[in-house]
């Protein structure tokens, strides 16, 4: 292709991204643009196409993008090439939403037509705003018996400040407004703009490992042309490949000769390391490269950290091989090998929230069998010791001794969360009992409220998100950005097992909240953990000092006193079951303890334990 | 060889609310036609595997005494053809309080049953009621009266403890009134929850107050010894006898021997094979009529369960599992075997390694499930 062929296709290219709050329907919109462009035969049409890995179906949530190219013929008799980017849903993945949102020059916004905006809508506005996209609002779900598109509009137009007059009112799932979306996109969306001669800027937004192809890295050419056989830079770790395919997804990954400027495909080099390409990086020409890289690349730091331990630790050397092959898709996780007293080898890991962290979780236990004990989730505290120095802490049980400690600083987020004005009062309280500090509270509409916090990350990881579902009957939306550390009065909880301290269920605690919360996890670890053969007593300290107790009785009586009629592999069943539920205990000291009860300290807000 | 066998009858005019045994409602149901399967299964049954002798004979249910008097004949009968009645020395009938008329009484002393096994569980007539049971207290009194009338001397009464609002208090009126019944056997079973019952659809709707393991433990204790007291031996977990009154039916399964299993979804074990017939009476009835034996599944037990099954069996027994007949039956010495099991179990004071048996400590016997576990694989 020369020069010109290159311009005047480029004239023809359209980059958007479908952007909304979960569950207002972007992933059935999807669909339905892929239905309308024929990308797709009818038997290859699964519901959800885009959402592709088993978990991410069943969640709903997307968690790897992808980016698919179509054509379409438009009313003016001309083809177009769409490249529509999905992203990412889900809060623990803003920064990946905003590097697949510079990869476009538009993005559709879907907003529910029943419930209007909510919290992740505006977030998602503000970040492809910042992306300089042009937005075309949409109003979803117009077929619902509950729908009120002329409220929604207006929101969209006083909340937001965009022009909402020319929304598209839509239905995803009855497949209304589809075409009109479309045309929407040929018009208003602006072609790339670019050099194809220029040295080369292409932007990675995601990328994956091939076990065939090494890692395939999902980019956007921004500038020049990129070809196999050329030779490649990332100008963030300077390092060097050579180009071995490009092409793009329509959905099948499908050979091209060359990518250009506006092209949105994949680009595959022998490269081994995911860490190697790193989203946001730019890639440009080995040599007359370009001067300047793409903005916006920055290094993800993991905000919430746990300790992964198997169960069986026979298993520590699988677990590691499992983590290895998931970082090698995911460059945001870190881990490194930790010991822990009561849980033996293990791994420190690091995760971009608590989805990502769950997700890695699921997946270590569905995809490699091995079965996990996960610490609770801790965020990193700056410690600044009396001599100065300062230690970052993500693991509790090494919170540096009290007496040498200055004092403490914690992450704090800035909490954003949308309501109807009922619930003002139910999450009021709920972020002053989670150490909040109201900023502010703006009026959307008559009814529906806009209320930001300032709140310690280490209390949005346990179960805020949950309980601000239920204190609103699961009205609210909420989302987050981290705003920098604060200092606070914090110190350890340790607890111990039969008079014997358990590294792992250690956590950090606000001082106001300490004996408070320790009676709770007393009880809450007294109802999880199962009554062994001898009495164990539960204790929660602040260094030496015992602020709760509680006691596990002793096992009383278990036998199985009953005939079964000469059913002895009934029996043995029954016994085989007790016994496989006991290899799913941690042996801890003497004490067996399942699973969930590492998990005690994230479920003890519930203030009065049942039973 | 085989031992014993299990004769199974489905049918009950009440369904008991913690029952999981395979049963249906009595109405309606084709009885004749079931005692002619049975007839033919112990006929297919015996031509596979011959038995000249069998010690004992147990007619279980459902409710083997809710058929009339024509069908306990009929069954009767073909118990005395099929099966090699002159070896019988325990013939035991479970029977329902108040199902059993003089006449009823009469037909299955004539038959040559020995031993009736009577399902009181309590009697506390609010928590008959409350466990679905369709008896009162006072049918106990009076089918147990006359059955010695009829020339029954060996009479054995089920009781259940730990029944949904039941108090210890309850538990000891209840074994009170058991020991002016001039008997021979109990049996005390704690009530175990099962899915698919009415007590499992309550229990998970929260609505099931059971008294919890701390007093079922106390009256697992109280059980224990007020049995002591009056004279009657603990030979298992749950059974208790006047001296030359033990179960022979019950200590075959302990024991680990083979016996028949006959009727819809009755259990055997015959030839090492553990099997299970089929439950559902068409299924059951249509493989008969094929001319085959209603086999559901089928399970040789390899050599190492056995052990494992003699072990977790054989303990249930207060006599414990006997060292030498281990050996004689398995070639192995259990106390190497099982090494590792056995010296945890002794620490812990939850069994007793002799001589000549292993046996559970009193307080193994609370706790007999921690210990049966540790000998499977």
């Amino acid at each position: 292709m020369n020069r010109e062929e290159r311009l005047k296709r480029q004239e023809k290219i359209r980059n958007f991204s479908i952007i909304a709050h979960i569950d207002h329907g972007k992933s059935t919109l999807a669909d339905r643009i892929l239905e309308k462009t024929n990308a797709l035969t009818s038997r290859e049409m699964k519901d959800q196409l885009l959402d592709s890995m088993d978990l991410e179906r069943e969640r709903g949530i997307t968690i790897k993008l992808n980016s698919v190219q179509l054509k379409y013929k438009a009313k003016d008799g001309e083809i177009y090439t769409f490249h529509l980017i999905d992203t990412p849903g889900h809060v623990d993945f803003t920064y990946e939403v905003s590097r697949s949102l510079a990869a476009c020059e538009g993005a559709i916004l879907v907003v529910d037509a029943a419930q209007g905006i909510e919290a992740q809508t505006l977030a998602n506005v503000y970040l492809a705003l910042d992306n300089d996209l042009e937005i075309l609002p949409i109003i979803n779900k117009i077929d619902l018996p509950s729908a009120d598109p002329e409220r929604v509009r207006n929101e969209i137009e006083e909340v937001i400040g965009l022009d909402a007059s020319e929304a598209v009112l839509a239905s995803a799932k009855a497949g209304i407004g589809i075409e009109e979306i479309l045309e929407q996109v040929v018009e208003k969306v602006p072609a790339p703009v670019g050099d194809p001669d220029a040295p080369l800027k292409a932007l990675i937004f995601d990328s994956l490992y091939d076990a065939y192809r090494g890692v395939v890295a999902y980019i956007r050419v921004v500038e020049g042309t990129v070809k196999v056989g050329d030779k490649i830079k990332m100008m963030a770790t300077g390092k060097e490949f050579e180009v071995t395919e490009v092409g793009v997804f329509t959905p099948k990954s499908t050979p091209l000769p060359e990518l250009s400027v506006g092209d949105v495909g994949f680009l595959t080099a022998a490269i081994k390391n995911v860490g190697d390409t790193r989203v946001g990086d730019t890639i440009t020409s080995a040599k007359n490269g370009a001067e300047e890289a793409l903005p916006g690349y920055r290094k993800m730091n993991p905000m919430v950290y746990c300790g992964l331990y198997p169960i069986d630790s026979a298993k520590f050397n699988d677990l590691r091989e499992a983590l290895e092959k998931l970082e090698l898709n995911d460059s945001a996780l870190q881990f490194e090998p930790e010991t822990s007293q009561a849980l033996g080898f293990g791994f420190r890991c690091g995760f971009l929230g608590l989805l990502h962290m769950e997700i890695i979780q699921e997946r270590i236990e569905r995809e490699f069998k091995i079965d996990l004990i996960t610490t609770a989730p801790s965020v990193i505290y700056d410690v600044i010791m009396t001599d100065g120095t300062e230690v970052k802490v993500d693991n509790p049980s090494n919170m540096p001794d009290p007496q040498k400690i200055d004092r403490v600083e914690e992450p704090y987020v800035k909490a954003t969360m949308m309501a109807p004005n009922d619930y003002v009062g139910a999450i009021m309280e709920l972020c002053q009992q989670k150490r909040g500090i109201f900023i502010d509270m703006q009026y959307m509409d008559e009814t529906r409220v806009n209320i930001i916090y300032e709140i310690p990350l280490s209390e949005i990881v346990y179960d805020f998100f949950d309980q601000l579902k239920s204190n609103t009957k699961g009205y609210a939306s909420f989302d987050y950005e981290l705003i920098g550390y604060k200092p606070s009065k914090l110190v350890k909880m340790d607890i111990l097992l039969n008079a014997e301290k358990v590294d792992a269920l250690s956590f950090i605690v606000h001082k106001d909240f300490a004996y408070e919360r320790g009676k709770v996890i007393v009880e809450k670890l007294k109802e999880l953990i199962p009554r062994q053969q001898f009495e164990v007593p539960i204790q929660a300290a602040i260094g030496q000092k015992i602020v709760a107790r509680s006691t596990i009785k002793a096992i009383r009586k278990n036998v199985l006193a009953k005939c079964y009629g000469g059913d002895i592999s009934r029996k043995r069943k029954l016994l085989e079951k007790q016994k496989e539920g006991k290899k799913r205990m941690k042996q801890v000291g003497s004490v067996e303890v399942p699973q969930e009860a590492f998990m005690a300290v994230l479920k003890m807000d519930d203030n009065t334990p049942k039973k | 060889m085989i031992k014993a066998a299990y004769i199974h009858i489905p049918f009950c005019e009440h369904i008991c609310h913690y029952c999981d045994f395979n049963k249906v409602y009595l109405k309606n149901q084709p009885v004749k036609e079931y005692l002619d399967s049975l007839d033919k299964e112990m006929d297919l049954a015996l031509k596979e595997t011959p038995a000249s002798r069998l010690d004992s004979i147990f007619v279980g249910g459902g409710t083997p005494t809710a058929l009339n008097g024509k069908q306990l004949e009929q069954l009767c009968s073909t118990i005395k053809r099929q099966l090699p009645y002159d070896s019988f020395t325990e013939y035991t009938f479970e029977a329902n309080p108040g199902d059993l008329s003089k006449e009823k009484l009469q037909i299955l002393h004539d038959a040559g049953v020995n031993r009736l096994s009577f399902g009181v569980q309590t009697f506390n007539d609010e928590l008959l009621k409350r466990i679905g049971r369709s008896h009162r207290a006072k049918d106990v009194l009076q089918s147990i009266e006359a059955a010695k009338q009829v020339g029954f001397d060996n009479i054995s009464i089920d009781l259940i403890y730990s029944l949904p609002g039941q108090t210890l208090q309850d538990f000891k009126d209840t074994l009170e009134t058991s020991f002016t019944l001039d008997i021979v056997h109990y049996s005390g079973y704690s009530l175990i929850i099962e899915p698919k019952t009415v007590f499992y659809n309550l229990m998970r709707r929260g609505k099931l107050p059971t008294p919890g393991e701390d007093v079922e433990a106390e009256m697992y204790d109280l059980l224990m010894e007020q049995m002591d007291k009056h004279g009657f031996a603990q030979y298992e977990i749950s059974n208790f006898a006047k001296p030359g009154y033990e179960s022979r039916h019950n200590i075959t399964y302990w024991d680990n021997e083979w016996y028949f299993g006959f009727g819809a979804g009755a259990h055997g074990y015959v030839n090492g094979l553990r099997r299970s017939n089929h439950g559902p009476l068409k299924k059951y009835m249509e493989q008969i009529e094929k001319g085959q034996l209603p086999i559901l599944e089928e399970h040789k037990v390899p050599l190492e369960e056995q052990m494992e099954e003699e072990m977790f069996l054989g303990l249930r027994k207060k006599a414990g599992v006997s060292i030498s007949r281990f050996k004689e039956k398995f070639g192995k010495d259990p106390l190497v075997h099982f090494e590792n099991q056995i010296k945890q179990h002794t620490e812990k004071k939850l069994i007793i390694a002799g001589e000549e048996h292993i046996k559970l400590t009193r307080r193994g016997r609370f706790l007999g499930n921690e210990v049966f576990q540790s000998f499977i694989g």
